[in-house]
């Protein structure tokens, strides 16, 4: 393993900001692992963490497929990390709307552009994703249908869902959106938190990255049996808005199987308690996202389920 | 007559509603819709609204028309001085158009775009941000310049920026608007969390100008300037390279030579001057950097060159 700095920039009152990447192997571009570019993506962090310890075992143990380098970069954005902003300490920017980057741009396409030039030419682009609304996913993998990346590649992942997004206007300056015009197979990997560890759910994560290794010859690694991937369009699932507001009180899980009217969720007035709202689904699926913040605002999507 | 445009309950006791104030008279139907407060920390827009529509209300006589007037498209930001939507952190200016079925904010997006929908003329208010000072300018994309161009000229502003459009751009009110065929033109002046008064002015004379070739306003109104058109101009950018304290020694609007010293980056704890800044060509600056703190890459002026054949 080696250590290296990728990207530096100073400031005018802290310490210079050194993006850290860690690189395993040597020869062919083959995986590039992308973290936290936001200051609360702290569980995309940890499995990027965790990933750098399961690498370095199997480099260790001569696992590692000859003529293969991966590269790990666990946090873009401490700074924000730090201090507890989520984009931009400065200037509130979201470095992951700024690629592909600009040398001579402002301070954050500086920032995207030198991470940028650093993660090319990989053959596979994997970030650790996250949602800006607070609440949690079922482990799923997903990409941006560019037309470059086959979509049944997501099944290597084992998870339960691969799920093909297709590109609106602000989505053009992503990581995602960006490598797969400069040719690298780009995939979202959603680890259920964000500002929060969840142990279980990066236990998923670091298995599904490892077992797309495995299935695409970059390592040698056992891990436990993964799913049989169900590949959907976004446009196969449901998104459940809330009609009223108040205190709000998940009725189900991540992952459970429901029929037409169940009750999902439930919506008390915050102050005389009284019941507002029950919350259910006009469609049977599999909900893979659920809203978690005890207030909800009236038309807020407070789960999503796949149909 | 106040009309809500979307009105959403949050979570406690309370409403997030966006409001407008129609101001109609006489039989003609023309309507110009002036919108500002999509981002929280801008406020020329708030001064602006208030002249509009106060001297309408005086001389409502003068009036044939509807003029609307959506003093902010994001109350929560301006009321928190946060420049996107609380809580969710979001440009509210890359939302547009939204989806009836999508978020909060998305709902509310698609709301506004309705009820905009349909006037004969936009006007879209931004004032920059806190980090830089704009003259008065209309920032119109390249295809939608043919169209726009003849209507930012009746403004009253310095310059019209024609941009290229940047699919990212497809996000903003503007867009969506000028796509469905509302003619929307935005407006950059000022800088963010103040009001200058003289550019709120000088807007104001700008509308009602607008007004009076819409056929909506029967009053007097004062002569507007010419604007300078971007078109066969460049644009300079002046980014810093150091981290520090920008100190500038050219004033805004000042009329500067290639490699002219317009500022210095200093570090106050060496006392060091770390980066001489230049200016990059010749031209007028029309944006310069109003927060003293920089990075590398901030951006600390733009600097409009003469039109190509007329360099002195």
């Amino acid at each position: 393993m080696k250590k290296k700095i990728l990207f530096s920039l100073k400031s005018p009152y802290r310490e210079q900001l050194d993006i850290i990447g860690f690189r395993f192997g040597s020869g062919r571009k083959s995986l590039a692992i992308v973290g936290a570019m936001r200051g609360n993506e702290v569980q995309q962090m940890y499995v990027c963490s965790r990933m750098v310890q399961a690498l370095k075992k199997l480099e260790c143990e001569g696992r590692l497929a000859d003529d293969t380098e991966i590269l790990v970069v666990p946090c873009v954005n401490y700074y924000s990390m730090n201090i507890g902003k989520r984009f931009w300490a400065m200037d509130n920017t979201d470095i992951n709307r700024m690629f592909p980057g600009y040398d001579l741009g402002e301070t954050t396409q500086r920032i995207a552009d030198g991470i940028f030039s650093k993660l090319q030419g990989y053959e596979y682009g994997i970030q650790l994703a996250s949602f800006y609304q607070s609440g949690i996913f079922l482990p799923h993998v997903k990409m941006m249908d560019t037309g470059f990346t086959d979509p049944d590649i997501m099944r290597d992942f084992g998870l339960e869902f691969g799920i093909v997004r297709k590109p609106r206007p602000y989505d053009t300056t992503t990581l995602n959106y960006n490598w797969q015009v400069w040719e690298t197979k780009a995939f979202s990997v959603y680890a259920n938190a964000t500002d929060e560890i969840d142990v279980k759910a990066a236990d998923e994560a670091v298995n599904a990255i490892l077992r797309f290794m495995c299935n695409r010859g970059i390592a040698a690694s056992k891990t436990p049996p993964g799913y049989i991937t169900e590949i959907i369009d976004e446009d196969m699932t449901k998104q459940i808005q809330s009609e009223a507001a108040g205190l709000f009180f998940r009725a189900t899980e991540i992952g459970s199987t429901v029929e037409h009217g169940d009750v999902l969720g439930r919506i008390y007035d915050p102050l005389d308690g009284e019941l507002v709202a029950e919350i259910r689904t006009p469609v049977s699926g599999t909900v893979y996202f659920a809203y978690n913040s005890p207030l909800i605002n009236a038309k807020t999507v407070c789960f999503k389920v796949i149909m | 007559m106040v009309q809500t445009v979307a009105s959403i309950p949050l979570a406690v006791n309370e409403s997030l509603t966006i409001q407008k104030r129609r101001i109609q008279n006489g039989k003609n139907n023309t309507r110009l819709s002036l919108v500002t407060g999509t981002h929280g920390d801008e406020l020329e827009g708030q001064y602006l609204a208030y002249m509009v529509g106060s001297f309408i209300d005086a001389n409502i006589d003068l009036l044939d028309g509807i003029i609307d007037i959506y003093p902010a498209l994001n109350p929560m930001g301006i009321d928190s001085i946060t420049r996107g939507i609380p809580m969710f952190d979001l440009d509210m200016n890359r939302v547009f158009p939204g989806t009836k079925g999508g978020t909060m904010v998305e709902v509310i997006c698609s709301s506004i775009v309705d009820d905009l929908s349909g006037s004969d003329m936009c006007v879209d208010v931004h004032s920059s941000n806190i980090f830089l000072k704009e003259i008065p300018q209309v920032r119109i994309s390249v295809p939608t310049a043919k169209t726009l161009v003849p209507y930012a000229k009746m403004l009253n502003v310095d310059f019209v920026w024609i941009h290229d459009a940047a699919t990212v751009l497809e996000s903003t009110l503007a867009h969506t608007l000028n796509s469905r065929g509302t003619k929307t033109l935005v407006v950059e002046m000022g800088v963010g969390m103040h009001i200058t008064k003289e550019y709120c002015t000088q807007l104001f004379d700008g509308v009602l100008n607008l007004m009076k070739e819409l056929g909506m306003w029967k009053g007097e109104t004062s002569p507007v300037r010419e604007p300078i058109i971007s078109e066969g101009h460049m644009v300079g950018f002046v980014n810093s390279d150091a981290a520090g304290i920008f100190v500038p020694y050219a004033s805004f609007g000042d009329t500067v030579k290639q490699g002219d010293h317009i500022g210095d980056v200093v570090d106050p704890l060496t006392s060091k001057v770390v980066e001489k800044v230049l200016a990059v060509c010749d031209g007028m600056i029309f944006t310069l950097r109003e927060y003293p703190v920089v990075y590398g890459g901030s951006l600390l002026a733009r600097i409009l060159q003469p039109e190509r054949g007329k360099e002195q």
